[in-house]
């Protein structure tokens, strides 16, 4: 008697699996399950585009109708990965465009992305409703408006700082004459003006506008022309706040700003004068989500804006807040999520400002559903990490950026390894910790004994030896993402850890100790692993033991790459062949 | 193991606390070769963990101390070895130090501050990608303080990490070497003149060979006289080449101070066989470098 459920009744079931990580293992559980499973996955996420074809992606999911996929390393986004590594979108866009043209959506992270792809995009998928692009970079305003002007269903169109080669506010003008579908757009990084004109009948026109996220040349006198023609948006990021307004101006804004009864997310803000605090009043007891990152407003007239968000969920601002700032969060938002908190001078050693650790524990103490932070502070102490960590052992995500490297606790003069200890005790659920300040190995014992759940660490300038990365290696049991600078070690820990290289989705080691020789053997050990060296000088010329500069280790499927620039050595498998032409290009 | 204070150093050496504890702390630490027979401050003098605003990276020496490993540029070592030796084959005049090479101890920021003030202003080196912001708002806050201080000027803000000159309180360039595996960025507004520039580079630099480059007295009004600077530099292994604001790249030291760092954008230490003339082809192989 054949005891498999029907396909179309496992298919029907699996309609409910949402995540993909539960879809992950629903294949592996038999065969029947895996044909049925890929035959239903809608949305699909490659979190390392080397780490499989493009080809074999296609195939694999014939109803694909959503493509997310990360490109560069996260150090990429600090100037850490030379230009033109690689993380190119095209070989992507090319396989589905062939294979998949009922593709709807792609998000595309950290990637290199030409206009050629824009218009590709364009020419074939004829469904295609969202293009989200975060940190990418090779394209320019001329690849947007292909897609602005050929792509009919577009509803999500978001760029998120990215890199674009900026060739004027032409591109809003390719947008459909008639009524158009677009649900969110987001052109915040890019620098050029676009024509009011444009943009209010773009506004009109777009009646199921939701998010509209304006850059910086959009100023502040033109502001209520345009949320007059969309007073239905939910998120809402400005441009420039810092224009010279007469009264009359100020009142027609006010009244614009206070007729957005839906409005729950604010950004933009650039620039943002003291005296325009007061427009906001009226839509602060709705907001959820308010980013002042780029808001030059200091206190105390932070505190007024502030105290009256009550609802807020999510807030980034700069240091200017100071601790006075997050003593009235703490008091003010009770239903903070999320906090971040970023530095605001360009010299960072000479700030005026007062933003300490306390600020920081204030908000651990009032904000009982905190479960997200970075923070960017000067220095601090374990008794803060301490206390923060009996606060809010609910934390998800601890970034604490210490920005003096190596700054110990400024009472004890102790390594900070007592209070991050107290950090992955209490914190049962972190799934992602960024380190800073002292530390020695100690630290990292503790991390791998307390920090079960933990997905992503990232370390700089720590640790004393290869013991270090051993801890780490051995310990954190869910680690898929692992980022270290300036650390010294570590052959012996790699070598000894390998196996658990294949169980992560990528390790970054630049400035380390990391010998030639240990890079070679590692790839010859771990048939399944990329095992990729960055650096200026050929590894051929120098001896095994001389360190690399950068190392990038990630598991893949897909064998070596064939795309890497002239800095970049991915080490050949077969000891012979040491590092072989073919890896090389 | 951990040290809270770091003893004093010499800026390239090592005291003699250091050496001390360096014997102990080798027997723990396994793995790293010995290539040469100095216990190289590899990271010290690689600059690399300098500290915004402050002389030099005052733990890294205490921790770093004990690895022996070889510095991956070749030729490096006997860089050092001389170095450390106090061989007058080594690049840096005398002349040229600055107090900028003595090493405080760690103190809590706060004194450090005043400190800070008290001291010649060091050479603000950055290092790369420290603290970890993206350029993107980078850039955005220097736009911002730029808007403050130019009062009406438009700001250009760049996306591509680089900060134009103009009105703006700081002017970052980047500054590559040739065969250097990193780069490493400036504010060109600490310095005042060639010479200081040229001592900040040579600095930031030391553990390659750079040659007979820059300060060598004679210092005028505005230090060297730019024809003698150029002069000097033309007779080194290395030169320095910056880029303009119309992509040209140059050779320092051309152009008054104050117009040099209204058109630089970027920095480029070059060997002088490559720069003679500063041909077309030259220009290329720098663009891409980059």
């Amino acid at each position: 008697m054949d005891r498999r459920f029907p396909f179309k009744v496992l298919e029907h079931i699996f309609s409910f699996v949402d995540s993909n990580e539960d879809r992950n293992s629903v294949s592996l559980v038999c065969k029947s399950w895996f044909e049925t499973e890929r035959r239903t996955r809608k949305r699909v996420f490659v979190g390392n585009c080397y780490a499989v074809s493009p080809l074999k992606v296609a195939r694999r999911f014939p109803k694909m109708r959503s493509l997310t996929l990360k490109g560069k390393p996260h150090f990429a986004d600090y100037n850490l990965v030379p230009d033109g590594w690689g993380g190119y979108a095209w070989p992507w866009i090319e396989a589905m465009a062939a294979r998949r043209p009922l593709l709807e959506e792609i998000r595309l992270k950290r990637m290199v992305v030409t206009d050629e792809c824009l218009e590709k995009i364009a020419a074939s998928f004829r469904d295609f409703k969202t293009l989200v692009l975060t940190s990418c970079e090779g394209f320019s305003t001329d690849g947007i408006a292909a897609i602005a002007s050929t792509c009919r269903k577009l509803r999500d169109l978001e760029l998120r700082e990215c890199i674009v080669d900026d060739l004027g506010g032409d591109w809003l003008s390719y947008f459909p004459e008639t009524s158009t579908s677009l649900v969110s757009l987001d052109f915040s990084c890019l620098d050029s003006e676009v024509k009011l004109s444009d943009l209010e009948r773009l506004l009109s026109r777009s009646p199921n506008l939701k998010s509209l996220k304006l850059n910086r040349s959009v100023t502040l006198d033109v502001l209520e022309s345009l949320l007059r023609r969309a007073p239905q948006l939910v998120e809402l990021g400005t441009g420039s706040f810092s224009d010279e307004l007469d009264p009359e101006e100020i009142a027609k804004l006010t009244k614009a700003l206070s007729e957005l009864k839906q409005l729950k997310s604010l950004s933009g803000l650039w620039d943002l004068l003291p005296e325009y605090i007061p427009l906001l009043y009226s839509v602060c007891p709705r907001l959820t989500s308010l980013n002042l990152s780029y808001a030059t407003v200091q206190m105390p007239d932070l505190i007024d804006l502030l105290s009256r968000c009550s609802k807020l969920q999510k807030l980034w601002v700069m240091d200017l807040i100071e601790d006075k700032g997050l003593k009235t969060v703490a008091l003010c938002c009770k239903e903070l999520r999320e906090l971040r908190v970023f530095p605001s001078g360009a010299d960072l050693d000479e700030t005026d400002v007062t933003l300490t650790e306390q600020g920081l524990v204030s908000v651990s103490e009032g904000c009982k559903k905190l479960e997200s932070v970075l923070y960017f502070c000067v220095q601090f102490t374990n008794a803060a990490l301490v206390s923060i960590a009996k606060n809010r052992p609910n934390f998800r995500c601890f970034r604490l950026c210490v920005m003096e490297p190596f700054a110990p606790d400024y009472r004890t003069q102790q390594p900070l390894d007592e209070g991050f200890k107290a950090i992955v005790e209490k914190c049962k659920d972190l799934r992602r910790l960024s380190v800073s300040g002292l530390l020695t190995d100690k630290a990292f014992e503790y991390i791998g004994v307390h920090a079960k759940k933990l997905r992503m660490l990232s370390i700089a300038f720590a640790g004393d030896s290869d013991l270090m990365l051993h801890h780490l290696l051995s310990g954190c049991q869910s680690l898929k993402k692992l980022e270290i600078r300036d650390c010294p070690f570590g052959d012996t820990a790699l070598l000894e850890n390998a196996a658990k290289l294949e169980t992560m989705r990528s390790l970054w080691m630049s400035s380390c100790f990391v010998s030639f020789g240990a890079c070679k053997q590692l790839s010859q050990k771990m048939p399944r692993l990329n095992v990729e060296v960055i650096d200026e000088h050929p590894p051929k010329t120098r001896p095994d033991s001389s360190p690399v500069e950068r190392i990038y280790i990630y598991r893949t499927v897909a064998g070596p790459r064939l795309d890497t620039p002239e800095f970049v050595w991915t080490i050949h498998k077969s000891p012979e062949v040491g590092v072989s032409r073919l890896s090389i290009r | 193991m951990s040290e809270s204070v770091a003893a004093e150093h010499d800026y390239i050496g090592l005291s003699m606390e250091a050496s001390q504890m360096s014997d102990n702390k080798t027997k723990t630490r396994d793995n790293n070769n010995n290539k040469n027979d100095d216990v190289l401050n590899f990271k010290a003098t690689e600059l690399r963990l300098g500290l915004p605003g402050s002389e030099s990276p005052e733990r890294v020496d205490q921790r770093f101390l004990p690895l022996k490993s070889s510095c991956p540029v070749s030729g490096a070592k006997r860089v050092f070895s001389d170095a450390i030796n106090g061989s007058t084959k080594w690049v840096f005049s005398p002349g040229s130090a600055t107090d900028v090479k003595d090493i405080k101890p760690a103190v809590p920021v706060k004194e450090k501050k005043s400190s800070a003030a008290a001291a010649p202003p060091a050479s603000k080196a950055q290092v790369v990608g420290w603290p970890p912001i993206r350029s993107f708002r980078k850039n955005t806050m220097a736009s911002s303080q730029s808007q403050k201080q130019g009062g009406g000027d438009n700001n250009n803000s760049e996306t591509d990490g680089e900060a134009k000159s103009g009105a703006e309180p700081c002017l970052y360039v980047k500054v590559s070497m040739e065969g250097a595996p990193y780069l490493r960025k400036i504010d060109l507004k600490t310095y005042k003149s060639y010479v200081e520039l040229s001592s900040a580079l040579e600095e930031m630099f030391s553990c390659f060979t750079i040659g007979q480059f820059g300060s060598h007295g004679g210092c005028g009004r505005d230090g060297l006289n730019e024809s003698r600077l150029t002069d000097l530099l033309r007779g080194s292994e290395y030169v320095v080449t910056y880029e303009d604001k119309d992509s040209d790249w140059m050779l320092v030291g051309d152009v008054p101070w104050e117009m040099f760092i209204c058109s630089c954008k970027k920095l480029r230490i070059m060997k002088s066989s490559e720069a003679i003339g500063l041909a077309p082809r030259v220009m290329e192989k720098c663009r891409s470098r980059n």
